[in-house]
């Protein structure tokens, strides 16, 4: 392993060491004794079971129970709630792909969408378009779509944005002089595109398609907060809050962190996996 | 060329009596209107298609704001004239008229989700992120580390931490500032960061060699090459917050609050009253997202972004 990234392993270990230790100390100062304390070495009000802040054992616990300590397709086990909520945020990915890639397409092709329809694409990121999400759940109910579909278009909705952007720039990216050898061979606009912006615009893809993935599985999960929702990592949480079980919250919140970060590293290695394509200035 | 434009100005006529007619139509003869409104559509994006390719001033904002309201109007024609149910999709017109009504009570949930919540959390958050990013600054080997966990933190849906929030802070606005905090705590560390490796190493030794102390490089040199990172974390984190305090509504709030309007009045199945708050919060969003863009236009004029006229993109 060279030195860098040794002292990297070093520094991250010694950071998340710090926030174990300031946890560990916050833990024992807020949570209360309980009645009848669990015997052990470790201070007794590490096994609250109503803590105010769990401590990190308490919480590696509930997670390692929730992932591991029931059946997969038991309602209680995390691995099927992180399931179902990567399932809708996938099919949402998977769309939001297909759309932003279409548009920008359609964005780099046309004037008109470039001047008319790009404009508005840039204003709605400053736009929270999470907070249509219990409105699509109740239209597409309405529609007599339930399940999968409402989820994956919220997360579709809110994770086209970026991939319309990175590929807008990418497709673009192309030097002009590439740009001109290409027509001095009478090349057609597919096949510039096929042949020199598409494989050009890869290293803008991954990018955005990391962003994306990350939203789309926020998408997900707040897609599963309204209208009752029973299974996915959201309605885990929403069941969490109301009946005030701190412990479930945690593990759930720390299943849903172990699911994007996951999901996004996948991307990682699918990116370092692609060929490298160079676009001259 | 002359021809041409004679062609636009006839569709973009041909477009405008279309539309006023369709408009006028739908209430009494719905499909009249709806090829009417066939017939606008086609002549307005025909007329719009050739005020795209010019490139004067005015131009580059009409074809935007043109091609909107041609996309309400189809909106509105189409929803009235397929009599698409309130449930499904209102009118544009409906939504207006749902704002206004509900303007008092909006302007109530704009203070609870976006003073008591969004902003206080948003300043705090983006303060103590520039802050922390600032002080790693000096130390290599932290930030060598706090990058890739912040980049993770960057991953995963902080949102989902309200209920935790919520039960140690209640329903009030403490518990969504708190999110919006933890929010947008990272996208300022890791600009900052980023941002004060800005200065080139030629600037800094001039610094160096006029016997400038840590803190005047860093007040005349690095902060002001950082500006346009802390512009980009702090309009990342306008949008972010404003999210956070929304979504972290969902899992409970005081009587007021656009999060909560929206989950209340989906409740009643009152549709237009829906739109009308995301049309609150995406007027609320835009605002701040165009303070922004204009204080960084002042601020980092000098920034080879800021001197073409034409956008990035």
């Amino acid at each position: 392993m060279p030195m860098s990234k040794l002292r990297q392993a070093a520094s991250i270990a010694v950071i998340l060491c710090i926030v174990l230790a300031v946890w560990s100390v916050a833990a024992t100062v807020l949570n209360p004794v309980p009645d009848d304390p669990e015997p052990g070495w470790l201070p007794a009000n590490w096994w609250n079971d109503r803590p105010v802040l769990p401590a990190p054992p308490q919480v590696a616990l509930a997670t390692w129970n929730g992932l591991f300590g029931y059946p997969v397709n038991s309602p209680r086990s995390l691995v099927f709630h992180a399931a179902v909520t990567l399932e809708a945020a996938l099919a949402g990915f998977g769309l939001a792909a297909l759309i932003g890639v279409g548009l920008a397409a359609a964005i780099v092709h046309s004037r008109l969408l470039d001047r008319g329809l790009l404009p508005w694409v840039v204003v709605s990121q400053s736009i929270p378009v999470l907070a249509t999400a219990p409105m699509i759940v109740v239209v597409l109910g309405n529609a007599g779509f339930s399940g999968l579909l409402p989820k994956a278009v919220i997360s579709a909705s809110l994770a086209f944005f970026p991939v319309t952007i990175g590929m807008c720039k990418g497709l673009r990216a192309a030097g002009s002089a590439q740009m001109e050898l290409l027509r001095t061979y009478n090349a057609s606009r597919s096949q510039i595109f096929w042949k020199l912006r598409l494989p050009v615009a890869i290293p803008y893809l991954f990018p955005a398609l990391k962003v994306a993935m990350a939203l789309a599985i926020t998408g997900a999960i707040v897609g599963e907060l309204p209208t009752g929702a029973q299974a996915g990592l959201g309605a885990r949480l929403l069941i969490a809050s109301y009946n005030g079980l701190m412990l479930l919250m945690w593990a759930t919140l720390i299943v849903a962190s172990l699911t994007a970060g996951l999901s996004v590293g996948v991307l990682t290695l699918i990116e370092r996996s692609m060929p490298r394509f160079r676009a001259s200035q | 060329m002359k021809q041409a434009a004679q062609r636009q100005a006839f569709a973009a006529a041909a477009a405008l009596v279309a539309g006023v007619a369709a408009l006028a139509l739908v209430g009494a003869a719905p499909s009249v209107a709806l090829a009417l409104a066939a017939v606008c559509a086609v002549a307005g994006f025909f007329a719009l298609a050739g005020q795209a390719e010019d490139d004067r001033r005015f131009a580059v904002v009409l074809v935007p704001a043109l091609f909107a309201v041609l996309v309400l109007f189809l909106w509105e024609v189409l929803t009235r004239g397929f009599g698409v149910p309130m449930i499904l999709l209102p009118s544009p017109s409906a939504i207006g008229a749902a704002f206004w009504e509900l303007f008092p009570e909006l302007l109530l949930d704009v203070q609870q989700t976006v003073l008591f919540a969004a902003i206080p959390g948003f300043l705090i958050g983006t303060g103590f992120g520039f802050l922390a990013g600032a002080a790693v600054d000096r130390s290599l080997f932290l930030q060598q580390g706090l990058l890739p966990l912040s980049n993770f933190a960057s991953v995963i849906p902080i949102v989902g931490v309200a209920p935790i929030m919520i039960m140690w802070f209640g329903f009030g606005g403490e518990s969504k500032a708190a999110v919006v905090i933890l929010i947008t705590f990272f996208p300022a560390f890791v600009n900052m960061v980023a941002g004060l490796q800005q200065a080139s190493a030629i600037e800094r030794d001039l610094m160096a060699s006029y016997a400038a102390s840590y803190w005047q490089t860093m007040w005349k040199l690095r902060l002001p090459a950082a500006l346009p990172f802390l512009f980009a974390a702090l309009k990342i984190n306008a949008s972010l917050s404003l999210i956070g305090a929304i979504v972290a509504e969902f899992f409970g709030t005081p009587v007021h609050g656009i999060g909560f309007r929206i989950s209340a009045e989906i409740g009643h199945l009152a549709l237009d009253h829906v739109w009308a708050a995301i049309l609150v919060a995406a007027l609320v969003g835009s605002l701040s997202y165009a303070l922004l863009a204009w204080a960084e236009r002042s601020a980092t004029f000098w920034h080879p972004s800021q001197l073409t006229g034409r956008s990035q993109l």
